[in-house]
C-alpha cells in the first residue's frame, strides 16, 4: 500500500526518526553531522557566502523538473553567482498531511543528484508536518554556504564602456514550463524547465581566465529584472540587442498566445555576465561545451555609466527604448 | 507526408518574414521615404489612426511610432475595450465583486483598471472578492461548473473579436444546463466609434489601420463603408513588425495617389466575407444597443449586450447593482481614446497616475495607450 506523509511525521518520535533515517540520511548521506543539533563544519578560507531561499513552487513536479531540483539548484546558483564556491546546503521541509512517500522519495532523490552535480553537500535540515490544506503538497527552505576563493572576488566597480553582456542560452524555458504544467498554456508542451546548478558552468568560465565584473542568474521577474537591477545597483547603461537573445520557438509561440514578455519571464539555469570584451570569446566558448552553455550568446554591450543606471533595448528597426521593471504579474488580455 | 512537411515549411518562412529584422530595416526606410513626400505636398505629416489596442502596443513596442515621429503622427484610438467603458459602468462591475456568494471571472486588464471605490486586484487583496483572471471565457463556465454552490460572473467586456468567443460560452453554460453561470455584458462594436470620430471632425484623421483582429470577423466587406461613404483609407493589419510597417506603407501609397480604398493586408487570416458564422452565434444571444463610451455621450447602437430572451444569463439583471456618479478626476483618457491628446500630454501622466497607482484605465490595462507610453515610450 502507498505510504503517506501523516501528522505524527512531525510529531519527533519515531515516525521522525525514520523518515529522516530512511529518506533523508539515506539521500544525503549527512548520517555523521545529523547525531547533533547543528552541522559543525570546516571551510576553507575566511570568505564566506551565506544565502537562504524557500520553494513553494506550484505544482512541485514539472517538465525539467520538481520542486526538490529547483531547491538545490536555486540556493547553489545564488551562491555561485555571488562568486562562491557552494559548499553545504540545509534543507527545510514543510509537508502536507497526506503527501505520498513516493512523491516525496522522487523529489529528495533528485536534490541529492541536483547537489552532487555541484559536489554540495546537504548537511543539515528540519521536517515539519502540516495539516492537510495548510500547504499545497510541500514547501521546501534551502540555505547554504560557500566559500569565495581569493581572486573570486567580482568586480562590478571595473564594469567600463564596451563591456559585454552574456547569457548561457535560451530565456524563459522556465516561466513556460511551469505555465504549461499549471494547465494555463491552454496547448500542449512538453518543454523543460532550464533548472539546473550553474556552478560547473560558472567555474568553466573562471577556470578560461576569463574576467566576470559581475553575474546574476535571472530567476523571478526574468532577465530584464535582473539587469535592471544590475544597471541601477552599479550605475551602468546596458543596451541588449532584441535580435541576438536566444530564445525556443515554444516559448516565443507561448508568448504571442498568452501575450506575455520573454524577458519577463523565470529562468531557472541562466546567468547572465558582463565581462571584458577581450574575454568574451573565451567565455562564450567555454559555456558552449557544456549542455547548460550550448546557445550562450552576446546579447549587449554597456554603452555606459552614470548616476543612474539605465537598461536599453534596441529594436531591430534600429531604435532604442528603456526598459523598467513590470509592476507585479504580467496581466495579459487574450482578445 | 512530405507535401505537408512542405506545407509547414512555407508557413515558418512566411511568419518568420513578417519579423525579419533586414526587411523591417527597408520597409522603414520606405515607409520614411513615404512618409516625407506627402509631408513635402502637404506641408504637414500624415495622420493615422489605429483603433486597436494590440497596435497601440505594437506600434510603441517595436519602436515604430518612435521613430517616424517626426515625419507621420500614428494616434492611438479607442482600441482598448477596457478604457472606452464608462466609469460609472466600471464601478458596477467592481461594485458586483463583494459578496460572499460569487465568484467573479475576467480577463486580467480588467483587475487593476481603478473603479471610484478601488479596484477588483485591491477588492481580492482584501479578501473582499473573489476574482479569478481566465484566459478565456469558457474557462469561467468550467469555474461555474466546478463550484456549482456560487454564482459565476464573467466580465465580457470586448470588441467584435471577444464577442464570438463570449457568445460561445453562453452556449457553452446553456447546453450545461448551469443555473450558476452569467455574464455583465459590455460589448463594444467598431463601426460605430469610427463613425462618431469622423462626424465629429475633432481629430484630423487621414486614414486608418484597421484592426486585424476584428476583420477576423468582420471581414474586409465590413470595412467598406469608411471608404464608400467617407472617403477615408484604411489598411487591414496584422501585429507583427513586417505587416504593420508594410501596412503603413500602403496606407501611405493611398493617401499619397487620393485614392479611397480598403486593403487587406493580413489575407491569410482576414476574410472578404470574415466570419458570419461567429457572428451568427454573437446574434443569437446579443443585439445592438445604445451604449455609454467613456467620456463620450451615449452612440447609438454602438454596443452588444443580452436579447431579453435570454436575461437569465444577464448579470446585469440578475445581481443589480447602484453605483453613485463617478467621482471626478483630472484623468484625460477621454481625450487620449480619442486621439486627441498624446498621453504624456495628461498632467497626471506618470507623476500622478502610474501603473501602481493608477488614475484611469488607459494606464493599466494591457491595450491601453497610457500603458504602451509608459512601458515603452518613456526615456
Amino acid at each position: 500500500m502507498a505510504r503517506h506523509i501523516s501528522i505524527e511525521h512531525g510529531e519527533g518520535g519515531e515516525m521522525t526518526h525514520e523518515l529522516i533515517r530512511d529518506l533523508f540520511v539515506k539521500y544525503f548521506g549527512h548520517a555523521e553531522e545529523a547525531k547533533f543539533d547543528a552541522a559543525v563544519l570546516d571551510l576553507p578560507g575566511s570568505r564566506i557566502a551565506f544565502t537562504t531561499d524557500t520553494f513553494t513552487v506550484k505544482p512541485p513536479f514539472f517538465s525539467g523538473g520538481n520542486i526538490g531540483k529547483l531547491a538545490v539548484a536555486g540556493t547553489v546558483n545564488d551562491l555561485a553567482v555571488s562568486g562562491a564556491e557552494p559548499l553545504y546546503l540545509s534543507a527545510g521541509f514543510v509537508l502536507e498531511e497526506g503527501l505520498s512517500f513516493g512523491d516525496l522519495e522522487r523529489i529528495v532523490a533528485s536534490m541529492a543528484e541536483e547537489a552532487a552535480k555541484t559536489g554540495v553537500r546537504i548537511i543539515t535540515g528540519d521536517t515539519k508536518v502540516v495539516e492537510k490544506g495548510s500547504v499545497d503538497k510541500l514547501y521546501i527552505n534551502t540555505s547554504g554556504v560557500g566559500v569565495v576563493h581569493p581572486g573570486w572576488e567580482l568586480h562590478p566597480e571595473e564594469i567600463a564602456e564596451g563591456d559585454v553582456v552574456i547569457v548561457n542560452g535560451t530565456i524563459g524555458d522556465h516561466g513556460v514550463a511551469i505555465l504549461a504544467a499549471r494547465g494555463e498554456l491552454g496547448v500542449a508542451t512538453d518543454l523543460p524547465s532550464d533548472s539546473t546548478s550553474l556552478y560547473p558552468l560558472i567555474r568553466a568560465v573562471r577556470d578560461v581566465g576569463a574576467r566576470i565584473r559581475v553575474m546574476r542568474d535571472p530567476t523571478r521577474g526574468g532577465l530584464a529584472t535582473t539587469l535592471v537591477e544590475i544597471t541601477e545597483d552599479f550605475g551602468v547603461i546596458v543596451e541588449l540587442d532584441q535580435e541576438a537573445i536566444p530564445l525556443k520557438p515554444e516559448v516565443e509561440g507561448a508568448c504571442e498566445i498568452l501575450g506575455l514578455d520573454p524577458l519577463f519571464l523565470a529562468n531557472e539555469g541562466k546567468v547572465v555576465f558582463i565581462v571584458p570584451e577581450a574575454d568574451a570569446e573565451k567565455a562564450l566558448a567555454a559555456m558552449r561545451e557544456r549542455e547548460e552553455g550550448r546557445d550562450a550568446a552576446i546579447i549587449g554591450r554597456v554603452v555606459g555609466r552614470g548616476e543612474e543606471g539605465k537598461l536599453l533595448l534596441r529594436s531591430p528597426v534600429g531604435s532604442r527604448r528603456r526598459v523598467f521593471r513590470l509592476l507585479g504579474m504580467q496581466l495579459p488580455r487574450i482578445c | 507526408m512530405e507535401a505537408q512537411v512542405r506545407t509547414e515549411d512555407r508557413i515558418q518562412q512566411a511568419i518568420e518574414k513578417t519579423k525579419d529584422p533586414a526587411l523591417a530595416r527597408k520597409l522603414l526606410r520606405e515607409v520614411r521615404r513615404l512618409a516625407e513626400k506627402f509631408m513635402e505636398k502637404h506641408g504637414r505629416p500624415a495622420s493615422f489612426m489605429e483603433v486597436c489596442g494590440s497596435h497601440t502596443h505594437a506600434l510603441a513596442e517595436f519602436g515604430i511610432k518612435y521613430t517616424l515621429r517626426d515625419v507621420l503622427k500614428l494616434l492611438s484610438g479607442p482600441g482598448c475595450p477596457v478604457c472606452v467603458t464608462d466609469q460609472e459602468e466600471i464601478d458596477a462591475m467592481i461594485a458586483l465583486a463583494d459578496g460572499e456568494d460569487r465568484i467573479i471571472t475576467t480577463f486580467g486588464d480588467m483587475l487593476r483598471v481603478p473603479g471610484s471605490r478601488g479596484s477588483l486586484i485591491k477588492a481580492k487583496a482584501e479578501g473582499r472578492a473573489d476574482v479569478r483572471v481566465v484566459y478565456s471565457p469558457s474557462d469561467a463556465v468550467e469555474i461555474a461548473q466546478k463550484n456549482p454552490d456560487k454564482q459565476v460572473i464573467f466580465l465580457g467586456v470586448g470588441f467584435e473579436t471577444t464577442i464570438p468567443v463570449l457568445a460561445a460560452a453562453v452556449y457553452e453554460a446553456e447546453s450545461l444546463g448551469l443555473q450558476n453561470f452569467s455574464m455583465w455584458m459590455s460589448g463594444k462594436l467598431v463601426e460605430p466609434i469610427m463613425r462618431y470620430l469622423l462626424d465629429t471632425g475633432e481629430t484630423r484623421i487621414d486614414a486608418f489601420l484597421l484592426p486585424g483582429h476584428v476583420a477576423t470577423i468582420l471581414g474586409r466587406k465590413g470595412f467598406l463603408w469608411l471608404a464608400e461613404e467617407y472617403g477615408v483609407n484604411g489598411v487591414i493589419s496584422g501585429f507583427e513588425m513586417n505587416e504593420i510597417l508594410s501596412s503603413l506603407y500602403i496606407l501611405l501609397d493611398l493617401v499619397l495617389k487620393g485614392k479611397a480604398e480598403i486593403v487587406n493586408n493580413y489575407p491569410y487570416v482576414v476574410r472578404e466575407e470574415g466570419n458570419p458564422g461567429a457572428w451568427k452565434l454573437a446574434e443569437k444571444y446579443f443585439m445592438p444597443v445604445d451604449m455609454a463610451w467613456r467620456e463620450i455621450d451615449v452612440i447609438p447602437k454602438s454596443g452588444m449586450d443580452f436579447c431579453p430572451e435570454y436575461a437569465h444569463f444577464d448579470a446585469k439583471k440578475r445581481f443589480p447593482v447602484t453605483v453613485g456618479k463617478p467621482k471626478p478626476t483630472a484623468c484625460r483618457c477621454g481625450e487620449v481614446i480619442r486621439g486627441l491628446i498624446e498621453p504624456e500630454e495628461c498632467p497626471l501622466f506618470g507623476k500622478a497616475c502610474t501603473p501602481a497607482h493608477p488614475i484611469g484605465p488607459c494606464m493599466v490595462s494591457s491595450e491601453g495607450a497610457c500603458a504602451a507610453h509608459y512601458k515603452y515610450l518613456r526615456q
